[in-house]
């Protein structure tokens, strides 16, 4: 592997000694071929949305989108003006009700709107961080111990095998009644749906991270165990000398791995279950049924794969920076 | 004398709140003292509250409530949530996560007498009346036409099922099952259907309860199944059904989408028929009466604002509805309808100026006889299997409608001068019986006080003693 990133990376020294402008031949392609494929999907797309009518119009083409995209941000504005006259309207009827009663102490509630596409968002990544932690919590200790004890491995793969490939379409309503029935409390800190749908993506996304954890903490490199045992090193410096930073690609792919499908689970468990969030967004525009619904949608389904894709990037660069070996090639 | 009465509140409406009712009892001639005390209006016990509603142009008083700010001015600060369907939202009202919601009439009594999910819910308000049409599929529509009367080029309505029997019989006969969607199986949508069906001819099928059979399929010729209401016209493009009933703006969105016709609107089926109710569990209305009465009073407003002026504002509450946080449809689809036309077959637009009647006819009161009809419809298709007497329909009735807490939110209103108690049912005479109704598409009468006589006389469906 290691031979490999070196064998790569001597044209990128040699080009040190080129010239500017051969290095920005260099780094063209780099740049215009992704915004070349980006303006052929958008000629393919806008060309056979107009061929597409559904039931609900044409299908939207991307300046269609764009349009809504435009129209959503605008919602976002009007309703942050009808939350501030809300809060304004609010002072004064606590006053006034203070005036009539003294014995009342006014109280401020939070704005009673319909939360807009930009609220919906950020609902989504706050539960799907949740979600994700709770698993990386759980399987990242169990991953070790399955990789440091063949036993262990032995006793919980059937296990990791049977849960791997269920959907969480099967795991919510299970958990949504068992939330209900256990999550009981007058003053919640949390709503139901927001715990269902944290718990949701955490069954699903355990799995990527147990399984790559356990297999690149048995895939240490024996030399360096056999260091470990010549040094001897207490169980826990092995751990954290040795194990850790030898498993630490692998960890990273297996969390990678998680946090795509979490965001995946987490779209399709909040359309189901009517959880707020982004899903919830795609389904009640859904059922609006009106003419700019499946434009709007498709603003959605762009956000959501380029959150994914903004997700990806900073796992990515979290795994680049706590990585020992820079030279490693991730992609 | 009432307009004395309001005339003499607002020149008063400086003055303390005590003499103004005391004011208003006197000139209005309510006798009772307990009406009295009980017209200023406690405190809300809880103030955020969270109701439910499905996207449907009858969710409409909610929406105007809390726009136009009328739940705010009861001190109520209130958070309006779609729900997936009638199921969920029923369960959760039964649970709590809802305070109250849009409810179809039949399903407070459902509830209540435990068909589907058992639990007290009660309703003392009612949202609308009519609202409601029959759709069926283009292909349907023209098996149908051939049939169908016409004069000057355009087909004679209301549309009986007497035109679609011939069709129903030719899938029949053909082997092919013939089937139609609703929308919850105690919606007013489903007993307005069979009502439909059966009197064209047509068994719409029994419900067997005691069977453990709640398909309601027993018997039938035209297979009824649920559909929630936004995913009708998607579930009959692709053929699962060949029509269905529902409310708008879902028969306009076929007409515009080019995929079925609507034949017939519920208020020709019956006139003026009792739609949405406004339930909340009745634990949740013992423990907070005065909340109760001022969500009431709040809707009692939406309600006034809607039908206002001739429908003035109605142009205004289509806006407010074709939001996507409400209704959502489009805004020429939800005018057709809300501002009092209705368009059949496409081009063919009627006048149909009382299609959705929010506030007239005294169109909020809590009728105890509504109740009963509904009752009636359970009992003839099944879903009480068994023979009740005419004390059990009225019991049931006075358990699950709540008149009491509607004329103190009116009685608060008026008060107040925000209303005019013409406008309101005499509430000290008032017994929650409406006058035998005839204006049925068959012609049958309604006495809600003799729910018995009243069943014995359909030709199809179960009556007296009869047990399937």
């Amino acid at each position: 592997m290691s031979k490999m990133t070196t064998i790569l990376r001597m044209p990128t020294s040699a080009s040190n000694t080129n010239s500017i402008l051969g290095r920005l031949y260099q780094s063209t392609p780099a740049l215009l071929l992704p915004i070349i494929g980006l303006l052929l999907f958008l000629a393919v797309w806008n060309g056979v949305a107009k061929s597409i009518d559904t039931s609900l119009g044409q299908f939207p083409g991307p300046a269609q989108v764009w349009e809504q995209a435009g129209a959503l941000v605008d919602e976002h504005i009007a309703q942050r003006e009808k939350a501030q006259a809300f809060y304004e309207r609010q002072e004064a009827r606590n006053a006034a009700r203070v005036a009539q009663d003294p014995t009342y102490v006014p109280k401020v509630r939070d704005f009673t709107g319909a939360p807009t596409f930009f609220e919906q968002i950020w609902t989504s990544l706050y539960t799907v961080m949740v979600g994700f932690l709770i698993a990386s919590v759980v399987a990242v200790p169990v991953g070790i111990i399955c990789g440091l004890s063949k036993s262990a491995y032995t006793a919980i793969n059937p296990l990791i095998q049977l849960f791997k490939p269920v959907s969480p379409l099967a795991w919510l309503p299970l958990v949504t009644m068992v939330v209900s029935a256990l999550y009981v409390s007058d003053d919640p800190a949390f709503s139901k749906s927001f715990v269902t749908s944290a718990f949701t993506v955490s069954l699903c996304c355990l799995w990527p991270t147990l399984i790559n954890t356990a297999v690149g903490v048995s895939n240490i490199d024996k030399d360096l165990i056999n260091v470990s045992k010549v040094l001897r090193l207490t169980p826990f410096a092995h751990l954290t000398k040795i194990v850790l930073p030898s498993s630490i690609p692998m960890i990273f792919t297996g969390l990678r791995l998680s946090l795509g499908i979490g965001w995946m689970v987490l779209i399709a468990a909040e359309m189901l279950a009517q959880n707020p969030g982004l899903g919830k967004f795609v389904w009640d525009e859904f059922q609006n049924g009106s003419s700019e619904s499946l434009a709007r949608i498709m603003v959605a389904v762009l956000t959501i794969g380029a959150i994914g894709f903004v997700l990806d990037r900073l796992m990515l660069s979290i795994q680049r920076a706590v990585s020992w070996d820079k030279s490693s090639v991730l992609r | 004398m009432t307009g004395l009465t309001t005339s003499l509140l607002k020149r008063f409406s400086k003055a303390s709140i005590t003499v103004c009712t005391a004011l208003a009892v006197t000139f209005a001639g309510a006798s009772s003292v307990a009406l009295a005390q009980e017209q200023k209006v406690g405190w809300p016990e809880k103030e955020e509250l969270k109701f439910g509603f499905i996207k449907l142009t009858d969710m409409a008083p909610l929406a105007i409530a809390y726009e136009k700010g009328f739940f705010e001015d009861e001190g109520l600060y209130v958070t309006l949530e779609a729900q997936a369907n009638w199921k969920v939202l029923l369960d959760r009202v039964i649970d709590g996560q809802l305070d109250g919601a849009h409810m179809l009439a039949g399903q407070p009594l459902g509830a209540t007498i435990g068909f589907g999910t058992e639990s007290h819910v009660v309703t003392a308000f009612s949202m609308d009346l009519n609202g409601n049409g029959i759709t069926v599929s283009n292909e349907i529509w023209e098996k149908m036409k051939a049939h169908i009367p016409h004069e000057n080029g355009k087909p004679v309505h209301p549309i009986k099922a007497d035109y679609l029997k011939p069709v129903v019989d030719e899938y029949r006969s053909a082997g092919k099952p013939f089937n139609m969607g609703m929308v919850f199986p105690v919606s007013t949508h489903n007993y307005e259907l069979r009502y439909w069906l059966a009197a064209g001819g047509i068994h719409p099928g029994f419900y067997a309860p005691h069977k453990g059979d709640t398909a309601g399929q027993i018997d039938a010729q035209a297979l009824l199944s649920v559909t929630p209401p936004p995913q009708m016209p998607a579930t009959m493009e692709a053929g699962t059904i060949y029509g269905y009933c529902v409310g708008e703006p879902w028969n306009q969105q076929a007409v515009f989408k080019d995929i079925g016709v609507p034949v017939i609107t519920d208020y020709e089926i019956w006139k003026n028929n009792p739609e949405k109710v406004f339930g909340v569990s009745q634990s949740w209305a013992e423990k907070y009466p005065n909340t109760h009465i001022r969500v009431v009073k709040a809707l009692i407003r939406a309600a006034m604002w809607l039908d206002e002026n001739n429908n003035a504002n109605r142009p205004e509450a289509v806006k407010i509805l074709a939001k996507s946080t409400y209704v959502g449809a489009d805004e020429d689809v939800l005018a057709n309808s809300m501002t009092g036309t209705f368009e059949y077959e496409k081009g063919d637009k009627r006048d149909v100026p009382d299609f959705n009647v929010f506030f007239r006819y005294n169109a909020t009161y809590p009728y105890y006889s509504d109740a009963i009809w509904y009752l009636t419809q359970m009992r003839r298709w099944g879903q009480i299997s068994e023979a009740k007497s005419d004390d059990w329909y009225k019991e049931t009735a006075k358990k699950v409608y709540k008149p009491e807490v509607y004329a103190q939110a009116a009685l608060a209103l008026i008060a107040e001068g925000k209303a005019n108690a013409a406008d309101f049912p005499e509430f000290t005479t008032e017994t929650g019986f409406k006058p035998p109704q005839s204006e049925f598409i068959d012609g049958v009468t309604f006495d809600g006080t003799k729910p018995n006589d009243y069943l014995e006389q359909f030709a199809i469906g179960l009556k007296g003693k009869s047990v399937l």
